[in-house]
């Protein structure tokens, strides 16, 4: 076949589409901007009352330390609750809804459940389910479980989807049965991305679970959300203290849990790891491995 | 109908994965006890679509397979599982459960006796596990058993494949290209190491592949495949320029 150059060219030529998208992206950037109707006055008066506000946070007050604990370790308890409620039940889920493994007929019900699961923010969620059952730490772990549904069933089929079927093949040939498959050729395959999953939902709950309390669902976010309508700013700081700090806690467990189930560490080995990365630079930790 | 001896018999099977377009047009053969069948011929002309027949990962269209006094393709579910569990397969791409050990990949050759809910829990019989370790042992990768799967080499995987197939305690073994993914010398070293373990055991193995001079070294029959027909079938001595031709077309390629 015969091209000409003008033919050449143009496959280095970039999209027009593209261009055009971009253009009107930009469009609608300056249109929603002016929209906002913001102003220097209006940037310097905020600059001004943020200052403030922040003088005002200023220092913590911890003088109310059991209100504070009690709220804590209820949104601990709606994460931990939720999470397992949630991964119990999107693991079987999940799997229906997996079309590569189950029928249409099994697969469009199960993705209908979670599609809905997923569709609003879980302070919505709770909302409806403070409506349903009342006020309290209940309405935040059933809002909290359909978001987990929602996030981990959606994750787990698409990772079973994307699954090695010539690994199945094979076990399928050695006239294994259907749950014999399952456990042997399916479950190895998605387990460590599994529990990837399951620890950044936790991790996800944890943070929700000091929010749902703002609607009433239960948790600190009651607490912090009063302290901020009195313009208890000191207090309000020993709140947000206290939640970066259990954030941060919920983002250790989740690292050891992944390095255990994922990478096959105990925990000695954790430790050995941790007390020789003590004294090097981060970079140096590709070397060993 | 059919003689003493002859442990699979394929009669008039045909295959079409889409109506009119047939991959497989009455194939015939018999395997006997104790045969190294090589299957050659070109890419496409229906020597997996044969092979994933007979152990029906593809469902034939037409046609009858007896294996062990049993049509397979009458065969539903159950009574299918339990045939399956006397075929071995070893696959091109050695299909192991990579995240799995290789004990572990070796032990589901055994899935078929064993519950899934014993599977889960590893708690095989006794007598497998011992089985697994003299395997290993046969087929060379002593003191592999826990290393993971997608550790291994090409040739060590496929040594694995085979072991996980002859764990079946198979009546036949099926091999899909087992050496096509591997270098020249591994490929021969796979195709000794699999022709002596089914001597050894008495199985009858088909072999697909597309190294002919490794079907004359090792097969004691070769079949030819070209268009989804058998047009050649004879002991390896017999393949000569003419019937390559007829099985892969033309004849530059082999000068």
């Amino acid at each position: 076949m015969v091209t000409s150059t003008a033919h050449r060219l143009a496959v280095l030529r970039p999209n027009r589409w593209a261009r055009l998208g971009a253009l009107l992206l930009l469009a609608y950037v300056v249109y929603a901007t002016a929209q906002m109707d913001v102003s220097w006055e209006r940037v310097a008066a905020g600059l001004h009352n943020a200052a403030h506000f922040l003088t005002r946070l200023l220092p913590p007050t911890f003088s109310r330390w059991e209100l504070l604990s009690n709220g804590l370790l209820e949104s601990l308890e709606i994460a931990v609750l939720a999470s397992t409620l949630g991964i119990v039940l999107s693991l079987p889920l999940g799997f229906i809804a997996a079309r590569n493994l189950m029928p249409g007929w099994a697969s469009w019900p199960a993705r209908l459940v979670i599609v809905s699961a997923r569709s609003f923010h879980p302070v919505i969620v709770a909302i409806v389910f403070v409506k349903a059952v009342g006020f309290g730490a209940l309405a935040g772990i059933l809002a909290l479980t359909v978001a987990s549904i929602g996030f981990i069933g959606k994750l787990f089929a698409e990772a079973i989807e994307e699954i090695s079927l010539k690994q199945v093949e094979a076990v399928r040939a050695t006239g294994a049965s259907f749950m014999g498959i399952v456990a042997i050729a399916v479950l190895p395959q998605v387990f460590a991305r599994f529990i990837g999953f399951c620890t950044y939902q936790l991790d996800s709950n944890l943070r929700n679970s000091t929010m749902v309390g703002i609607v009433g669902a239960g948790g600190i976010g009651g607490t912090l959300f009063a302290a901020f309508q009195r313009f208890d700013y000191d207090y309000v700081c020993a709140i947000l203290i206290s939640i970066i700090a259990l954030i941060m806690i919920g983002e250790m467990v989740a690292t050891y849990v992944r390095a255990i189930f994922i990478d096959g560490m105990t925990f000695a080995e954790m430790f050995h790891r941790r007390l020789s990365a003590l004294g090097t630079r981060p970079e140096r930790r590709f070397d060993d491995e | 109908m059919s003689a003493a001896g002859t442990v699979l018999s394929v009669r008039h099977l045909c295959k079409s994965y889409r109506a009119g377009q047939p991959v497989l047009t009455d194939i015939n053969l018999e395997v006997m006890i104790r045969s190294i069948t090589a299957v050659i011929g070109p890419s496409g002309t229906g020597k997996s679509t044969l092979i994933r027949c007979i152990n029906r990962l593809v469902e034939p269209t037409s046609g009858s397979i007896m294996f062990e006094g049993t049509d397979l393709i009458r065969l539903r579910r159950r009574e299918l599982r339990e045939a399956r569990r006397r075929v071995g397969m070893v696959f091109q791409e050695y299909n192991l459960v990579e995240r799995l050990t290789v004990m572990e990949n070796l032990l589901s050759g055994r899935l078929g006796y064993v519950s899934a809910w014993k599977a889960w829990r590893r708690s095989f019989p006794r007598e497998d596990i011992e089985r697994a370790f003299e395997l290993l042992n046969i087929v060379g990768l002593e003191g592999f058993a826990d290393a993971r799967a997608d550790s291994l080499s090409g040739g060590q995987r496929q040594r694995v494949g085979i072991a996980r197939a002859v764990m079946q305690q198979p009546s036949l073994l099926l091999a899909d290209e087992p050496t096509s993914s591997l270098d020249p010398k591994t490929s021969v070293e796979i195709m000794q190491l699999l022709t002596d373990i089914a001597r050894d055991r008495g199985i009858p193995v088909i072999i697909n592949m597309h190294d002919v001079g490794l079907a004359r070294r090792f097969a004691d029959r070769i079949i030819g495949m070209a268009g989804g027909c058998v047009v050649f079938d004879a002991v390896p001595g017999l393949l000569a320029d003419d019937a390559l031709k007829k099985i892969y077309g033309g004849e530059d390629w082999m000068h």
